[in-house]
């Protein structure tokens, strides 16, 4: 296991390609991820009226998912184009509140949000990524890091209050399965953000293996050399920074369907943060690492409070540890241990066994 | 013109506090090339320990060098400990390392302090004065430790050789280590002096904003936009630059209630504080990404 950032790797001419230490996209789809989502889209049917999965695990699997999703969005802006952004949580917002007032003031079908709302989120992404394009590494980190501290106070804006109800935020109703489908809501959520998920894990890897995606790529590992090679860096770079903007945008519209319930306060800069380190846990580069670091997310936000408590009796400690500071320590751990991140980690220990065996 | 005047006080006082934590992150930027995101979390800690030191019954002067000396402890083991290793790592890691620290801090703070917002004491007297309608002593204060904090690091870096040394460091590492300076002791110095100077910021702005353990989110930002106005190559343009925004943040909040005033329309006002921090970042690195004062740097191919 690699313990060092500048440890010695494989001879692996892929992995050398991508000069930072970070892994060409993978070739092909193993079948068993299909039979996985597959396995996933059935699992209502063991739910049912009483079934052994209650709406509860299915409000949580949904959940799971939508971070995956902006994870995703993450990863293609930070692992294969490497811009570091420290925001995503505001797009998150957006995505979110576009969905909520059109649902909330305009009446529209909850499903015809989320293209406005994937839209809206490109068009700031994009605009955001303009300015973003002379900024590198730190300054960009910056700039995304003010964006995420500002947001839920924007969101408060007085002349924006008709629309956002300010502090109090906007209440919308879960939306009840079409057609008569013997489902609950929740089941029903769940397998519309699961398709969402499969398509835009579809869709990102076609960009991430296309033109685009090697340019996305040439610009990471040596900016200077894909200029000279005629790639618009320019272009390439706004365009990724709206792409990756759009991912966590549907994510955040999604997840204001699921939650019935938005407000500047659940976008603090604790969700950028919260993004970034499912995105880091997962591994930048890595399009399955999207799915390791939602669920992380998730289960952190869901357990942690119980895992500090069981630290803090089983360690004697005399304070109440708060779950934030095991997330600063196994942020800081990780980027020790394995600096690719858990599927990158174990991705690249699969193929050392694989060379030497 | 007395609500001007006062404005322009209260905002240089505030721009004391940016000054300082713009000198901070310069410090640690001009050594290390890092951003420190967790600057701000790091002077919250400080101001906490000092509150502690007070609740235990001891005075603030003896308080404020207490929590300076382990402010700097806390900086040189940081660097020491953690950032030792990643000296030679990507962007993102340290970005990411920097994020956790920023995680640990502050909920280690909420974890012994709790969440539940404290009033801490003044170390100024409350007197009035002939200007005090203008500026309250405890701006005075602000403004009179700030200086005198700057004017001590200037001597330091300008006349001891210990100073000189780590310019050296900082400016060339190869050079300095060639000449027979301790680098990588100069570096973890640099870190404690920035985390004494933000410690010292966090006490002083604690009376202001009350102590809790997110006070100092909005306070870094307008720390950030200090320094990148004044150059966040250049420690005396951050130090420029954390006043002019100081100014700036309550000019823009006064010339929105005065527009109020005259013609009704609500355009900006207080609660738009952190969006205009926002605007001046993004603004001074769209345009002018080296600042007013700083040098820009120029890579070679």
């Amino acid at each position: 296991m690699a313990t060092t950032m500048t440890s010695d790797r494989p001879a692996n001419n892929a992995e050398r390609a991508a000069g930072a230490g970070l892994p060409a996209a993978q070739a092909s789809v193993p079948k068993w991820i299909w039979l996985g989502v597959i396995i996933a889209a059935l699992l209502p049917l063991a739910g049912g009226e009483n079934g052994f999965i209650s709406n509860f695990y299915f409000l949580q699997l949904s959940l799971m998912i939508v971070y995956s999703i902006a994870v995703l969005g993450l990863n293609l802006l930070t692992g294969f184009n490497g811009q570091i952004s420290l925001g995503h949580g505001a797009f998150f917002a957006v995505g979110a509140y576009v969905t909520a007032i059109l649902i909330d003031r305009y009446e529209m079908h909850y499903l015809a949000t989320l293209p406005l709302a994937m839209l809206a989120c490109f068009v700031i992404g994009y605009l955001f990524g303009l300015p973003a394009l002379r900024l590198e590494g730190h300054y960009l980190a910056l700039a995304t890091f003010s964006l995420a501290i500002a947001v839920p106070q924007f969101l408060k804006y007085r002349h924006f209050e008709p629309f956002t109800h300010g502090v109090q935020g906007i209440n919308i109703f879960k939306p009840d399965p079409p057609f008569g489908l013997p489902l609950s809501p929740d089941q029903w959520l769940y397998l519309i953000v699961l398709a969402c998920a499969v398509v835009m894990f579809i869709v990102a890897r076609n960009i991430v293996r296309s033109r685009m995606g090697r340019a996305m790529m040439a610009i990471r590992d040596q900016p200077l050399a894909a200029d000279t090679m005629g790639i618009n860096s320019a272009r390439t770079k706004s365009i990724t920074f709206g792409i990756s903007a759009l991912y966590v945008g549907l994510a955040g519209a999604l997840h204001a369907i699921i939650f019935e319930f938005v407000s500047p306060d659940s976008f603090r800069f604790e969700l950028s943060i919260a993004i970034l380190v499912g995105a880091v846990i997962g591994g930048v580069a890595t399009l399955s690492g999207a799915v390791v670091g939602g669920f992380f997310v998730q289960f952190i936000e869901k357990y942690a409070d119980a895992a500090t408590k069981w630290v803090t009796s089983t360690f004697h400690l005399p304070i109440h540890l708060e779950p934030w500071t095991i997330y600063g320590i196994v942020l800081i751990l990780l980027m020790y241990i394995m600096p690719m991140g858990i599927a990158g980690g174990f991705g690249s220990l699969w193929r050392r066994i694989r060379l030497t065996g | 013109m007395e609500q001007l005047l006062q404005q322009v006080a209260s905002g240089l006082a505030n721009g004391a506090i940016y000054a300082l934590l713009a000198l901070a992150l310069v410090m640690i930027f001009v050594s290390t090339n890092h951003i420190n995101f967790a600057q701000g979390e790091m002077a919250m800690f400080s101001a906490f320990i000092c509150w502690q030191f007070i609740d235990w019954g001891y005075p603030f002067w003896i308080a404020l060098p207490a929590t300076m000396l382990f402010s700097f402890t806390v900086g040189v083991l940081i660097e020491r400990i953690i950032l030792r290793p990643l000296h030679t790592a990507p962007l993102l890691s340290v970005v990411v390392v920097f994020i956790g620290l920023l995680a640990i801090f502050h909920s280690l703070a909420g974890a012994i302090w709790t969440h539940t917002i404290k009033p801490f004491p003044s170390p100024f007297p409350d007197v009035s004065f002939a200007g005090s309608g203008i500026i309250g002593f405890h701006q005075i204060g602000m403004i009179l430790v700030s200086v005198g904090m700057l004017v001590l690091l200037f001597c330091f870096f300008r006349f001891t050789s210990l100073g000189l040394a780590m310019r050296a460091a900082a400016l060339n590492a190869t050079s300095a280590r060639l000449v027979g300076i301790n680098v990588d002791w100069m570096l973890a110095l640099g870190w404690g002096l920035a985390a004494t100077v933000g410690s010292v910021a966090g006490v002083l702005v604690a009376p202001v904003v009350y102590l809790e353990p997110n006070m100092m989110a909005g306070i870094l930002l307008y720390g950030f936009a200090g320094a990148l106005v004044g150059g966040i190559s250049s420690p005396g343009g951050a130090v420029a630059g954390g006043f002019i925004v100081g100014v700036l943040e309550n000019m823009v909040a006064y010339l929105g209630n005065q527009l109020e005033r005259a013609t009704g329309v609500y355009l900006i006002g207080n609660g738009e504080k952190l969006t205009v921090a926002l605007l001046i970042v993004i603004t001074v690195l769209t345009l002018k990404p080296s600042g007013l004062f700083g040098h820009v740097t120029v890579k070679r191919v």
